[in-house]
């Protein structure tokens, strides 16, 4: 599903100008990663999406909805959202009944919610906590807790903000691997990080905020090796694309087996010289 | 110095130890590196060490932790607030809620520790200054951004001057070069100041550059504990579930199709990696 911001602004009443004129079109099954400093703008950007927040000036479309003319219930159909702090958005006894919110407040028939429910918990792998109250669940539990009662509303949209956060190596891995399932079912996903190894993992294209502007914006790869722009972000090139620098290798690799093939042609190349 | 002797504990209604058996001597002024899977007892080493364990979370314990002479699981959380400090995992479970601003927010803690006011308003200015929260200084700290909130945990606990300084997880939210910025602020804290700190960190590029030394968790025990690029290039830390830099990663993918000899120890740093890739 096609999203659009169109010459957007807000100011929070504190005067803090969050956006500032901002222009974007992500394309349906785009999977885009939203990267910046601290307080660049990029939460009150995703926020605009369901309509948590309007655009003072300017346009915002979800799918040709202009989000003007809809109520965030109405957009929540469209637009999945995990929180960066799962604490503001788990509120139920259990965490089965935590993910069935969702898909039984958007009115679908009981069986429907509950096989919902019950995929969304084993993509999670948290099918042993169903009956968990889930404040008895550990901080990154949570995470994947709010992650799968997003997952279970099936909207075409998907605004994750820091989903990689407080998870070990292998939270991180499975959730990888939960994105690219996603991406491959074609659903549009944002993907809010200041991990950029995770995103040049993840994400096919990179959008750099600061102070309420978009800085750069383009493929992974071509993004993540402007270094000067990034640090102007507050951010750095993931690790491998700055050791292919350090090296003066002439690649951006973004995954291991990019780098390794990239580093076979280095090596030869400086055989023959 | 800080010790653990002994120490076991469990959480209430739990059967297992969240920590089991814990012996470990932390020297004052060492930046120590806590690392491991989700789970291990990072968080609860953390508690420990603050008294949160068993004082706030109530259980069972067995064994001790000291802090110099002071008995940590027997001083009552007042007697430890001027000694040790922790920075939460989640800064909105650490503000007060009592104060409007941030600059009230980090007069709270020296409030409470009875500090005249010429000196609460000379360590704010100076804790706001470091963290780089001048900006923010008279909004409240619930209108702030997930990285910001971050800051004025880090910056509230600074203001008091602990001892020993225990964060977990504390720059989780900021942005990279906050996060950078954070670890030389503990190095020099450390080095300089004599702080001995404890940091739960995910980060393990930043953690091999900055700390002194690291310890692994894997189910409540101390399974790895040494120099940090020692620690963090072992091959076992895949099987704990820890993960690797990328350096370390790339490094055994190209061992793998023999492009560089097996024998060559894996690179942790950015400049080690320089070198064993040349």
């Amino acid at each position: 599903m096609k999203l659009t911001l169109e010459h957007v602004t807000f100011t929070y009443p504190t005067g803090v100008r969050a956006l500032d004129g901002i222009n974007l079109a992500i394309k349906s099954g785009e999977l885009a990663a939203l990267v910046g400093e601290n307080g660049a703008g990029k939460t009150t950007l995703v926020k605009m999406l369901n309509g948590l927040l309007r655009p003072q000036e300017g346009k915002v479309t979800v799918g040709g909805w202009n989000t003007a003319d809809f109520s965030t219930a109405e957009l929540a159909s469209r637009v999945g959202f995990l929180f960066q702090n799962p604490d503001e958005q788990l509120f139920e006894r259990t965490v089965r009944r935590e993910i069935a919110f969702g898909p039984s407040n958007q009115g679908f028939p009981a069986r429907k919610v509950a096989s919902r429910t019950k995929a969304a918990l084993e993509t999670v792998e948290l099918a042993d906590s169903a009956d968990q109250n889930p404040y008895d669940l550990e901080p990154f539990e949570r995470k994947l807790l709010a992650l799968a009662a997003t997952l279970a509303m099936e909207t075409p949209v998907l605004v994750l903000d820091e989903p990689s956060i407080g998870q070990d190596a292998a939270g991180r891995h499975r959730i990888s691997r939960i994105l690219k399932e996603l991406h491959k079912r074609g659903r549009t996903i944002l993907l809010i990080s200041h991990d950029l190894d995770f995103c040049a993992e993840n994400a096919e294209r990179a959008i750099v905020m600061a102070h309420g502007h978009i800085l750069a914006d383009g493929t992974t790869a071509d993004v993540f090796s402007q270094t000067d722009t990034l640090l102007k972000a507050a951010v750095f090139p993931p690790q491998l694309i700055r050791l292919a620098q350090t090296l003066k290798m002439s690649a951006n690799p973004l995954t291991i087996s990019q780098f390794v093939s990239a580093y076979a042609k280095w090596r030869n190349r400086k055989k023959k010289l | 110095m800080i010790r653990f002797k002994e120490f076991t504990y469990r959480y209430p209604n739990q059967v297992n130890p969240a920590l089991d058996s814990i012996n470990l001597g932390i020297p004052d002024g060492q930046f120590l590196g806590v690392v491991g899977p989700n789970g291990a007892g990072k968080s609860t080493l953390c508690y420990a060490l603050a008294g949160f364990v068993p004082h706030f979370f109530h259980g069972s314990l067995a064994g001790g932790v000291y802090i110099g002479k002071l008995d940590v699981q027997q001083s009552t959380l007042g007697e430890l607030a001027g000694e040790v400090g922790l920075v939460f995992q989640n800064p909105f479970n650490q503000i007060s809620g009592a104060r409007f601003t941030v600059r009230e927010e980090i007069a709270f803690g020296l409030e409470n520790l009875g500090l005249v006011r010429k000196e609460i308003e000379r360590r704010i200015e100076e804790a706001l200054e470091i963290i780089g929260l001048e900006e923010v200084a008279n909004r409240s700290p619930f209108a702030l951004s997930g990285g910001q909130q971050q800051r004025v945990a880090i910056a509230s606990i600074l203001a008091m001057q602990p001892r020993l300084l225990v964060l977990d997880e504390p720059t989780s939210q900021l942005d990279p070069q906050s996060t950078q910025e954070v670890f030389r602020i503990l190095e020099k804290l450390a080095r300089r100041g004599g702080t001995t700190v404890v940091l739960v960190e995910h980060k393990l590029e930043w953690l091999a550059s900055f700390v002194d030394r690291v310890i692994v968790l894997s189910e409540g025990r101390v399974v790895l504990d040494g120099k940090p690029i020692k620690i963090l290039a072992d091959e076992e830390l895949k099987k704990i579930g820890v993960g690797q830099t990328q350096y370390s990663l790339a490094a055994t993918a190209v061992k793998k199709k023999n492009l560089v000899p097996k024998s060559k120890s894996l690179p942790v740093t950015l400049k080690q990696a320089q070198s064993f890739f040349k």
